[in-house]
């Protein structure tokens, strides 16, 4: 059994079988063996191979759609985008080599179910630093504890109804501090950094330091129910009883949008990793998608018959679970469609809902967690058998994978379970990005480098790359108002004056023809191109496939 | 003009092809046959009288007690003998000789050669073979009226023979309605006359010059030859006009008004009105080709001999109700009436076969209309009988036409009515058929078969309503089926929205919300649901009663038709009340004003939930995120597509290596910190080469760094 990733296995990356006709330079060696000066040839001449596949995850230009007919100027710069873009790519897929660690995986012998294996299985199979790695708090005096990691997956921080907060490095076991803010807590979560906690009380929101001393309280937040941070916005959502979502600026301290979901009291949200949506549940079964630019949500999912219960967005950001009080699990296709692509009923419904970052899927339902795998890492969980099951001394009341580790992160009624799932993390980390082993000082150079780079709060949209698009609408418009202004279009051509030529030549008769010469010209230009788009017509205008017989009303 | 001459010529031969039919079909009378034979006496003695005109009195033949075996020397009988005397028994020479042969052959031509015979069989007679034959031919054989026999036509005996007494009650039920309803509509006509307000008139007949107007440009597009005869029609319209000078102020109306007129404006405004309208008339209309014109000159040419009957026929033109002169022998809508029961007959033909329950009125209706053919026929045969001139006969041909056509166009609006009724009942069974849809998602078990409406009327709606089956018993899987397939490649993935495109007008929300999907076996059993399992159906009953109250669809539903409606552009109403007009309190601007201040806004693009019940999704812009992107393309693009390719791929150092990201942020001149950077002189552009050139300015691209440069780089590294 495999479990969590192991160090030091340097395995190359294989070298996939070259297909296709037509070689990419980067896909060949160089022809021959070239001899050196002492006779001895290099049997690896020439830059390896890149996988195909490899380079393609990281091509960005969508080639799918066409273009229309370009002259030669934009050709030429077009090529020269795409050219760019191939080498960056090569490059981008060379680097993959560097990505050394492989993720874990847990195998039933020969039909095994592995919902079977149970922790303390694992646990006695692998090493005994991945085994540290699973314990469980015994917290029964301050109640369910929610829980939450921070982004490098270092530190945990959790707080109990009953007032308990405490945050600790939690792979050393090293408490940083603990307090009792005396208050009911209602959710709790790191900042930027592991240095700021923000902390959900029954009145306001309270943010501590790592030393657990308060920092601010902020009464604009009051009745806060959940808490979301937007690590590159520098955005603190919270949603609150009164059924306001407020996005609260970190960086300056500055509330940036309070929005009314006009739904009653809000105690479901999660955020979108991929393009930093907040999605909230409500109580007539919808899923509501909110970005702080909007006062309207960008969309509302209509998910369940009941209410919903549980919301959570996988980190591709294509899929999203829901769970509802019709005790039905359900994972949604985002991109676009937002229709079911599966369905489960539960015996009694998930009441919370956690997405790893490979797209393992863990569900509390009562005090058992239930955790489905799916195929690859963009593929969404299948619902038909659970991955692992793990049964804990308390109800559920926070789950959350742990980032670059193998660990599913449970509160409960009974204190805090950190489990192990082999498979759930990426097994490679950005050090510049998120670097669990940074030390104080590269940590406090990231955040000024984060803040430099921090993302305006109003980018914020469903389709993230729409940025990259031209407002066609204001284009047009510009476009408008210039034909307006100047009472021509200063996009079109002129019409072709002959230029006068001398000895005679330009006869009227000459002058007339050479016209005549371009304008025959441009006419055939436009035929060319009203018979290149023909084509395309013809084909929309066929109907699909022979025509329909009789038989076909009975097909089904 | 020209066609009511067409007609009376096609009268003309109808009646003579029926006295040629006569003789054919009565059994030959003996004063004729009389008559034959004493002209074989005739010829016999021209004979006679031939042969002794040589002088010498020939021996006579001596005369034979059998009529047949005459010897004749100038002709051969073979009357009386037993064989058949055969052309080619004579062809043959006693002895054979070359000489015949060639006479033989041009003999034998001949006979091969099919001669006319007369009379014509009577298959050769009933084809019809040019257009006019046909015409005729469909004329006299349309309604199979006997020719001989003026009894019944086999159909009028085969339905008075099926015609039960309930069927005959609700015919003369019929007919009486629709009787009624002529005469509701003459009687409305004749009040309309009565009317004395001028400007009702004056309204009424501008509306009908702009609809004849309408329906002439019409005609000139579709049919431009009858469009031909309207403007023939006018042109005889102003003939009239300059014969009879009726509009030159010359009646005692006129005379009457004249003396007024000088001190009465609204008699003078009369006498001018009337002068406008000779002149009107007296315009000549330009005739659009020569031939027409030519044939108008004909038409002059030939007026004389143009019965009396058509000028009074164009002399009511202009009659403004054609409900008043149906007893007159005339109609303006000669040609239409003439074509009517062909467009008639062809949708009702189209329209029977359809559907069993269109099939009595529309079956009605064309017994009606054969009814009244047959009747306007009968007429006729018995005009013919009595043999009356052929234009009166006309007239009352088109007189008994003319009522036909309105009782046709009553008939058809009756069948109308009925038919909108029909319509609107449908629209109310499909009312019913989507509420049931919706009770069949509330109760799931219920089987969707019971829940049809309760009976499909035509083949369409059959259609229809079998896909819409199909739509829920296709969609309950559907779901649960795609997602294994997703779940099993995951190379599939991206095929699968297409797919969904292509179905999306048949996802149905209550299908999406309501499939049922498999329930979980999980090994470990929350602890307080342990028992519950064993009641899941119990669970699930609950569940549903929980939620019996509030219907999540429906309101969902309904936000979703909200936002439809807000998102749609508003038109502009720019009305001012009160401005040209009264205002004030309960004072609304007029309907016109209002309809001429409106600025409709354009039809949006499609929403891109269209497709999508379970999603709402804002249309709005992100105004914000608008301000960052661009809108301006740079120069040497023309579509925002081609410069959009150009900036995709990202150049941050997150989304690229240390050495790419490098590159590609790279300036394309660096200079050394420090240097100081001269300005640009006219020697640095080429026209004098300086002596010294800028080292610490590299360029980006090695490769362009000229001969020059490179030599002072080597220089500078050796030193």
């Amino acid at each position: 059994m495999e479990t969590v990733p192991k160090l030091g296995n340097n395995v190359p990356p294989k070298k996939d079988k070259l297909q296709g006709k037509k070689k990419k330079p980067w896909e060949r060696r160089s022809p021959g063996p070239q001899r050196s000066l002492s006779g001895a040839q290099d049997p690896f001449a020439g830059p390896a191979p890149v996988p195909v596949a490899v380079v393609q995850k990281f091509c960005r230009i969508d080639k799918s759609k066409k273009l229309p007919r370009s002259e030669t100027k934009i050709r030429s710069r077009l090529e020269a985008a795409e050219a760019q873009e191939e080498e960056i790519s090569v490059k981008a897929a060379r680097s993959e080599l560097l990505l050394a660690e492989e993720p874990g995986f847990l195998e039933g012998e020969n039909g095994e179910d592995t919902a079977k294996i149970c922790q303390a299985d694992i646990v006695e199979a692998v090493d005994i630093a991945s085994a540290a790695k699973h314990f469980d708090l015994n917290l029964r005096q301050f109640g369910p504890y929610r829980l939450n990691y921070s982004r490098t997956g270092r530190h945990l921080a959790f707080g109990g109804r009953r007032g308990h907060v405490a945050a600790l490095d939690w792979v050393t076991k090293k408490l940083m501090c603990e307090i009792n803010v005396m208050e009911a807590v209602r959710d709790i979560r790191f900042l930027h950094s592991e240095a700021l906690l923000a902390v959900a009380q029954n009145r306001w929101l309270h943010i501590y330091d790592n030393q657990g001393i308060e920092l601010h309280c902020i009464r604009r937040c009051d009745r806060i129910t959940r808490l979301e941070f937007l690590p590159f916005h520098f955005l603190l959502a919270t949603a609150s009883e009164t059924g306001f979502l407020t996005y609260l600026d970190v960086s300056v301290g500055k509330i940036v949008a309070a929005l009314n979901a006009r739904a009653g009291r809000l105690n479901i949200m999660t955020q979108n990793p991929y393009n930093a949506v907040i999605h909230l549940g409500h109580s007539n079964g919808t899923v509501s998608l909110w970005s702080p630019a909007m006062k309207e949500p960008l969309a509302k999912i209509l998910c369940h018959r009941g209410a919903v219960r549980a919301v959570a967005v996988d980190s591709t950001g294509t899929h999203m679970a829901t769970s509802g009080l019709d005790h039905q699990l359900k994972i949604f296709d985002l991109r676009g469609t937002f229709q079911p692509l599966s369905a489960r009923t539960l015996p009694q419904g998930a009441g919370h809902l956690a997405f790893s970052q490979r797209g393992l899927l863990a569900a509390g339902t009562g005090d058992v967690v239930n955790i489905w795998a799916g195929q690859g890492k963009a593929s969404p969980p299948s619902l038909e058998q659970p991955y692992l099951t793990h049964r804990l001394s308390g109800h559920v009341h926070g789950l959350q994978f742990c980032p670059f580790e193998d660990v599913l992160g449970v509160g409960h009624s009974g204190g805090i379970t950190s489990m192990l799932a082999p498979g759930a993390a990426e097994p490679n980390f950005d050090g510049l990005e998120s670097n669990p082993y940074r030390s104080r000082k590269q940590r406090q150079e990231w955040e000024v480098k984060a803040l430099l780079e921090k993302v305006p709060a109003e980018l914020i949209c469903l389709d993230p790359r729409a940025l990259a698009e031209v407002d066609v609408i204001s284009l047009e418009q510009e476009k408008k108002e210039r034909l307006e202004r100047l009472g021509y279009d200063p996009g079109t051509k002129p019409p072709f004056q002959p230029k006068p030529k001398q000895k005679g030549r330009s006869s009227t008769a000459s002058l007339v023809k050479r016209k005549r010469k371009v304008m025959d010209e441009e006419h055939r230009d436009k035929v060319r191109q009203s018979l290149e788009q023909q084509p395309q017509k013809q084909e929309k205008a066929k109907p699909m496939g022979a025509r329909p017989s009789a038989l076909d009303r009975f097909v089904r | 003009m020209s066609s009511s001459r067409a007609a009376e010529s096609l009268l003309a031969l109808n009646q003579q092809e029926e006295l040629e039919d006569l003789p054919r079909e009565y059994p030959l009378s003996t004063s004729e046959d009389e008559g034959d034979s004493d002209g074989e006496r005739k010829h016999q003695k021209l004979l006679e009288a031939i042969s002794s005109l040589d002088g010498k009195n020939r021996r006579k033949l001596a005369e034979r007690s059998e009529a047949s075996l005459k010897v004749s020397e100038f002709s051969v009988s073979s009357e009386g003998s037993g064989e058949k005397l055969v052309l080619s028994d004579l062809l043959e020479p006693v002895k054979t000789s070359s000489s015949l042969a060639a006479v033989k052959k041009q003999l034998n031509r001949v006979k091969s050669k099919k001669t006319v015979e007369l009379p014509l069989h009577k298959e050769e007679i009933e084809r019809a073979r040019t257009p006019l034959e046909q015409e005729i031919f469909n004329l006299l054989h349309k309604n199979k009226q006997p020719v001989t026999d003026p009894l019944l036509t086999p159909m009028e005996k085969a339905s008075l023979k099926a015609m039960s007494l309930e069927e005959v009650k609700m015919r003369r039920a019929e007919l009486q309605r629709a009787r009624a309803l002529q005469s509701y509509y003459e009687a409305r006509a004749r009040r309309e006359k009565k009317i004395k307000s001028k400007k009702y008139h004056k309204l009424l007949k501008k509306g009908k010059a702009k609809q004849a107007l309408k329906e002439f440009e019409k005609l000139r597009k579709v049919n431009p030859a009858a469009a031909l005869e309207e403007l023939e029609k006018l042109e005889k319209a102003r003939m009239m006009e300059r014969m009879s000078l009726k509009h030159q102020n010359s009646g005692k109306w006129a005379k009457s008004k004249a003396v007024m007129a000088k001190y009465d404006l609204e008699a003078r405004q009369a006498m001018q009105e009337q002068l406008a309208r000779n002149k009107e008339l007296m315009q000549k209309i330009q005739v659009a080709s020569e031939s027409a014109e030519e044939e108008g000159g004909a038409e002059e040419e030939g007026e004389p001999f143009v019965p009396d009957v058509v000028n009074e026929v164009q002399m009511k033109v202009d009659r403004p109700n054609p409900w008043m002169f149906r007893n007159h022998s005339g109609d303006t809508k000669e040609a239409e009436v003439q074509g009517d029961p062909e467009e008639l007959a062809e949708p009702a033909a189209q329209e029977a076969p359809e559907s069993e329950e269109e099939g009595p009125a529309v079956a009605e209706e064309i017994l009606l209309k054969e009814f009244e053919e047959r009747r306007s026929l009968r007429q006729k045969s018995g005009l013919n009988q009595i043999a009356k001139p052929v234009g009166s006969q006309e007239a009352k041909d088109l007189s008994s036409q003319e009522v036909l056509s309105e009782l046709r166009a009553l008939s058809q609006k009756l069948n109308r009515e009925s038919h909108q009724s029909r319509k609107q009942e449908l629209s109310s069974t499909r009312t019913v058929l989507v509420v049931q849809r919706e009770e069949a998602a509330r109760e799931e078990e219920e089987p969707l078969l019971l829940q049809r409406p309760e009976r499909a009327r035509t083949l369409d709606e059959l259609e229809e309503l079998g896909k819409e089956g199909c739509f829920q018993n296709k969609e309950l899987p559907r779901v649960a089926v795609e997602g294994q397939q997703l779940e099993r490649n995951p190379s599939n993935h991206l095929g699968v929205p297409k797919e969904k495109k292509r179905k999306e007008q048949m996802i149905d929300l209550q299908n999406l919300l309501t499939t049922k999907s498999p329930s979980m076996k999980s090994l470990a059993v929350p602890t307080t649901v342990e028992e519950l399992e064993d009641e899941e159906r119990d669970q699930r009953q609950m569940i549903k009663e929980a939620f019996a109250g509030d219907d999540v669809i429906r309101d969902f539903l309904k936000e979703k038709r909200e936002a439809v409606e807000a998102s749609k552009p508003k038109d502009v109403d720019l009305t001012l009340p009160g401005w040209g007009e009264w205002g004030g309190v309960g004072l609304k601007p007029s309907a016109k004003k209002r309809r001429r201040f409106l600025i409709k806004a354009p039809e949006g693009p499609p929403r891109k939930d269209k497709n999508l019940p379970n999603v709402i999704l804002n249309e709005k812009r992100n105004i914000h995120a608008v301000a960052h992107q661009v809108r301006m393309l740079p120069y040497p693009f023309t579509h925002h597509q081609q410069f959009e390719r150009t900036i995709q791929t990202p150049i941050g150092s997150t989304w690229n290596t240390q050495r790419s990201f490098q590159k590609l942020t790279m300036p394309k001149v660096v200079t050394k910190p420090g240097h100081i950077i001269k300005p640009i002189k006219a020697e640095d552009v080429g026209y004098r080469s300086s002596s010294r050139s800028d080292l610490s300015v590299i360029q980006r691209n090695p490769k362009r760094l000229s001969i020059r440069h490179k030599k002072q780089l080597k220089k500078n590294s050796v030193d």
